[in-house]
């Protein structure tokens, strides 16, 4: 049986972990390749590397990051921040991604998920939504995307800053069609909070899309995981605080799934 | 002597860093020459099986490729590199593929999800050396949104179930191919390659 993915998010700025400070195991918490191994010991399903470094000339460190972690790690890994162009895209894979997240570049130019899911396969394709609950009945934005009074998330992009006017849900659907093969869906309003995931917002995205949808923000207990996945129908959780804090280990995780039913890799 | 084949699939790094990291070596190559004189072959492959096609035919791999299975090389078609074997595929409406084992490539069924991503269980059908050491209904990683229905089922050594049961690994003679990703399978893929190279006689 298909297997609900347990995904630990690595946030990597010049080459190093940020968040990731409280492992007594690692000599090096902070070191990217060390954290990717640990997690995979660990059981970790797949990784995600966000590359949040602020200026766009010090991303080819993330290429490096990338391929050293390639060179020792044997899991799927996605990495996202940044990425504007067919090219960039490429460069992150040839060092050793295995997908790619994409979520400002594909508001800006959609044609983009077009062009990487003809050029590497819609399966390397992640369409990453930074989605926001809308308050009342906001109508904003253009076109066959835009906020209309039932619309009830909004896309951000730009690292949540920018509101764009383009409903979630709409947008989840435009981006598979376009040949996006996977949805990673962060709740803004939750992410950070640790007090569960968004799962009206997942159960909305993953009953109209037929790929598979990462819940994303929000974790903060074991519930929460199994939440996602029953509630929220969600395929993977991502999460970040919980495992990096060493609150729970992968391991503890999935066991506390299984023990309730849920299929997972052990 | 391990030959890779280069035609561009994305996931030809993976499958050579996993290859190196079990300490084999191997030349990564897209020389139509070279793959004809390999004692080994691994074909990589992910994401359109209609471009991998045409990128092999417009390399002049085709030929070299469809002989060494033939002569009864050892062979390892790993995701697309597996299912490029087979007569037919029903992605982009319809391609001739190699036709090297009988068979129709069929697209997963919509009641599930596709692609079909993740970690899913091996049923190993037959003993073969590819599985020493791997427990049966292993967890292996996928992902694909098509799959191989071999006309002869004495070709499957291992099926997986997802909407529909599918050969998941297919053998014959020195020949073996994979829908999974062995690169990307953890401690279990890089054992069945391992365990490959070994039954291809790879010191």
């Amino acid at each position: 049986m298909l297997t609900k993915r347990i995904i630990p998010c690595l946030d990597v700025t010049g080459g190093r972990v940020v968040k990731g400070v409280s492992f007594v195991k690692l000599r090096d918490a902070g070191d990217p390749v060390e954290m990717a191994s640990f997690y995979d010991r660990e059981g970790a399903d797949e990784l995600v590397f966000l590359d949040i470094t602020a200026s766009s000339d010090k991303r080819n460190i993330m290429v490096e990051v990338v391929e050293k972690v390639s060179r020792q790690v044997f899991i799927p890994l996605t990495v996202g921040g940044g990425l504007r162009t067919v090219d960039d895209m490429r460069n992150i894979l040839n060092a050793g991604a295995d997908k790619v997240a994409i979520n400002t570049a594909a508001v800006l130019n959609p044609a983009l998920i077009e062009e990487g899911a003809a050029r590497f396969g819609s399966q390397c394709i992640v369409l990453a939504v930074d989605a926001r609950r809308v308050e009342g009945k906001a109508k904003r934005g253009k076109g066959k995307l835009a906020l209309t009074g039932g619309s009830r998330w909004e896309v951000h992009t730009y690292g949540g800053r920018q509101p764009t006017g383009v409903d979630a849900v709409k947008w989840a659907v435009e981006a598979v069609r376009l040949g996006a093969g996977e949805i990673l869906l962060t709740s803004m309003d939750a992410d950070g909070h640790q007090t569960g995931y968004d799962l009206e917002l997942n159960r909305a995205v993953s009953r109209v899309v037929g790929v598979p949808v990462i819940a994303s923000g929000g974790a903060g207990s074991l519930a929460h995981l199994y939440d996602a996945l029953v509630t929220g129908e969600a395929d993977a959780v991502l999460a970040a605080s919980i495992f990096h804090y060493g609150t729970y280990s992968i391991r503890q995780a999935k066991v506390y799934l299984a023990e309730r039913g849920i299929p997972v890799r052990l | 002597m391990i030959t890779i084949v280069d035609y561009g699939a994305s996931n030809l790094s993976s499958v050579a860093k996993a290859i190196s990291h079990l300490g084999y070596s191997a030349t990564v190559t897209s020389s139509p020459k070279e793959v004809a004189a390999a004692k080994v072959i691994v074909l990589p492959g992910v994401g359109a099986a209609g471009d991998t096609m045409s990128r092999l035919g417009s390399l002049g791999l085709i030929a070299p490729l469809v002989k060494a299975v033939r002569e009864g090389k050892p062979f390892l078609g790993v995701c697309l590199g597996l299912q490029i074997l087979f007569t037919s595929s029903e992605e982009s409406g319809g391609l001739d593929c190699l036709n090297v084992l009988p068979g129709q490539v069929r697209r997963l069924p919509s009641s599930v999800k596709v692609p079909h991503i993740g970690w899913n269980q091996v049923r190993q059908k037959a003993p073969h050396d590819v599985f020493k050491g791997i427990p049966d209904e292993a967890h292996f990683y996928f992902v694909h949104s098509y799959y191989a229905d071999p006309d002869d089922r004495s070709l499957v050594v291992g099926e997986t179930e997802y909407g529909v049961r599918f050969a998941s690994a297919v053998a014959r003679g020195n020949l073996v191919a994979t829908q999974f990703h062995p690169e990307k399978s953890g401690d279990w893929g890089l054992m069945f390659y391992r365990n490959f190279f070994r039954f291809a006689g790879v010191r």
